[in-house]
């Protein structure tokens, strides 16, 4: 129970450590990042069910990303360790619903629903690791204002900003009360039904008088509505040759198939 | 109930992101209007709480499992159905960031699923009606009251969760990516979805009836009007009392759901596992019953399929001919990401012995 809190505090601690390193994907605008990534997972998951081999082009961004932003892909893999089983289970009972032979390699037939699942296991993989890219290579501060930059409302921005920075000085009260609950019920799987009200009440009640206090601190710094984001940087054509490169490229593979392509090359 | 990427078709995703996103703007619209910037950090604090709450394990007694708590009528209750709004997109955005719990993509319906129910449906539907009807009148201002805001939060999550896990199928459905049917998908995710409403409206309903006896005037439709009363001591021995038999009724009416799963969250994975977008490798018991009543309608497919064998050839978007050259592209494309990842290493090991030599 304690380990899954501390593995939490741990993980949004770690990401933002990878997010303050220094590298040439690090460098780049967080807009920039945000459009490709966004349009990465877009043109990801428009790919059609079977376009098995058209989809495994698109592998080549988060390979590329990974490499030279210096974050190791075993990273990924071990943060997302949790979530992976359930993506690798999208579209597990394809295979017994759809048995339409498609080619056989020797004397095994590989059906349509067999390639439709992996495409789809590819399709999640995929979409889980740009993701992971864009936050591991972007500070918070940077996406907030980018985001803000397109015009996102200030109130949800700032909550959100907000929320992320508390998210973990809260999950560290939590780790805290259950530590000593536990040392107090030995033995004891989770919190008894007679404490559910006032052990999250008693953290509730607590942080709302904290936030007041926040709201104070805030004024006498001189909030009066809009924070003011670090990145001075102006936007530079590095970034909008970078967002443009990235997004022909998608487009390409999205519309030809450009692993055949490849393939053609050599078989002909 | 939190959607993948690759479960959503991008029609779909782009229509639930409007959606959301307009009931956002609505929210901030009207939150901006009500000049309620003191509620930002109230805001924060509560989303957070909630993120965080969702880590701690409540037992259930009499079932040996445990729960969680999901938090839309929870802030709802707290905040008001807008601020409540915005705080859960934040709690879905970080988890969806920082957690890969949802994708990017699909967080727009991620939001309208567990946000929107949870807090406009929930609050304008059930929390508000409740609290305001005359139910429970007899039983005195105070206890009344309290007994309304179990009733609400029982109701409330029951059903917000019931539209939510309602509209993941119809989402899912209409996306064209799962092969369930739709009526199979719907009696796999309803049920288990009610189990977890339950749960979750046991805590929302002990956390609420907890912040009504110490500070009653920071939830929602409460009337403060009769609190003259009011003393300082909390008494929840008669709330606990009415919870230990709900909950025990819960152990024994949802204990065949809880065999052999020792946490409430796998409930939902499970459920979600049905949806054909999740696993969870220790429910093995339950995916043989659910694989009886899905094999049905397969064998149904596929009987459907035998007698139409050209059916294959037409459909198929890989003919025999592209299938080598496809195969061969393959091999490459792995290749040249292999190639990548090592010239990268070779570059990056370069720079630091430079660095170091120099």
């Amino acid at each position: 129970m304690n380990q899954n809190i501390e593995r939490s505090i741990h993980d949004l601690r770690e990401m933002d450590a990878l997010a303050s390193g220094d590298s040439m994907v690090h460098r780049v605008s967080a807009g920039a990042k945000l459009l490709v990534t966004v349009v990465y997972i877009g043109t990801v998951v428009s790919f059609a069910k079977l376009n098995m081999t058209g989809l495994l082009f698109m592998v080549l961004y988060p390979v590329l990303l990974f490499t030279v932003s210096g974050i190791p892909i075993s990273t990924c893999f071990y943060k997302l360790r949790f979530v992976l089983p359930l993506v690798l289970f999208v579209g597990v009972f394809n295979p017994f619903f759809d048995r339409t032979p498609a080619f056989a390699i020797g004397s095994f037939t590989v059906t349509t629903g067999m390639i439709s699942m992996v495409t789809l296991m590819m399709k999640g993989v995929f979409c889980l690791m740009a993701s992971f890219l864009l936050m591991a290579t972007t500070r918070i501060e940077a996406l907030c204002g980018a985001l803000r930059k397109i015009h996102m409302p200030q109130m949800l921005v700032t909550l959100l900003l907000l929320t992320f920075r508390y998210a973990a000085v809260m999950a560290e009260e939590v780790n805290v009360m259950t530590q000593a609950y536990s040392l107090r019920a030995p033995g004891q799987k989770g919190i008894h039904y007679t404490a559910w009200g006032s052990f999250l009440g008693q953290l509730l009640l607590r942080s709302m008088d904290r936030a007041d206090e926040l709201y104070s601190s805030m004024l006498l710094r001189g909030y009066h509505g809009e924070f003011y984001y670090a990145e001075t940087k102006k936007r530079s054509s590095g970034d909008t040759l970078y967002a443009a490169i990235w997004c022909a490229a998608f487009l390409a593979a999205r519309c030809v198939n450009l692993t055949q392509v490849l393939g053609m090359t050599v078989v002909r | 109930m939190h959607m993948a990427d690759a479960l959503l078709a991008p029609a779909v995703a782009a229509t639930m992101y409007v959606s959301s996103g307009t009931t956002a703007c609505i929210s901030v619209k009207k939150l901006t209007e009500d000049e309620n910037t003191q509620k930002l950090p109230t805001m924060a604090v509560a989303s957070a709480l909630v993120f965080a709450g969702q880590m701690i394990n409540y037992t259930i007694p009499g079932t040996g499992s445990s729960g969680h708590m999901c938090g839309g009528m929870l802030l709802s209750a707290l905040l008001g159905p807008q601020a409540g709004f915005l705080s859960m997109i934040c709690v879905l955005a970080i988890q969806c960031l920082f957690f890969a719990d949802g994708g990017l993509m699909a967080l727009g319906a991620n939001i309208w699923n567990m946000a929107f129910y949870g807090c406009f449906a929930g609050y304008y539907l059930i929390w508000r009606p409740i609290m305001r009807s005359p139910v429970f009148g007899g039983m005195g201002a105070k206890k009344g009251q309290r007994a309304r805001i179990i009733l609400a939060s029982i109701i409330g999550c029951i059903i917000t969760l019931q539209m939510g896990a309602f509209s993941v199928v119809l989402e899912t459905t209409l996306s064209g990516i799962t092969e369930l049917p739709f009526g199979a998908f719907c009696s796999l995710m309803l049920p288990i979805h009610l189990a977890i409403g339950l749960v979750e409206g046991l805590i929302t309903a002990a956390v609420l009836t907890f912040v009504y006896e110490t500070r009653p005037e920071l939830i929602r439709g409460v009337d403060l009007s009769d609190e003259k009363a009011y003393s300082g001591k909390k008494s929840l021995a008669t709330v606990i009392i009415c919870l230990a038999i709900a909950a025990a009724l819960v152990g024994g009416i949802f204990s065949h759901f809880a065999s052999g799963n020792p946490d409430g969250l796998e409930w939902a994975l499970f459920g979600n596992e049905e949806a054909g977008y999740s696993a969870n490798m220790g429910l093995d018991e339950e995916n043989f019953g659910v694989s009886s009543g899905v094999s049905e309608a397969a064998g149904a497919i596929q009987e459907k399929l035998s007698f139409l064998p050209d059916y294959a050839f037409a459909d198929s978007e890989s003919p025999m001919g592209t299938t080598v050259s496809g195969l061969v592209g393959s091999a490459m494309v792995a290749a040249l990401a292999l190639a990548i990842c090592t010239a990268g290493h070779f570059f990056r090991k370069k720079t630091a012995d430079s660095s170091l030599a120099s």
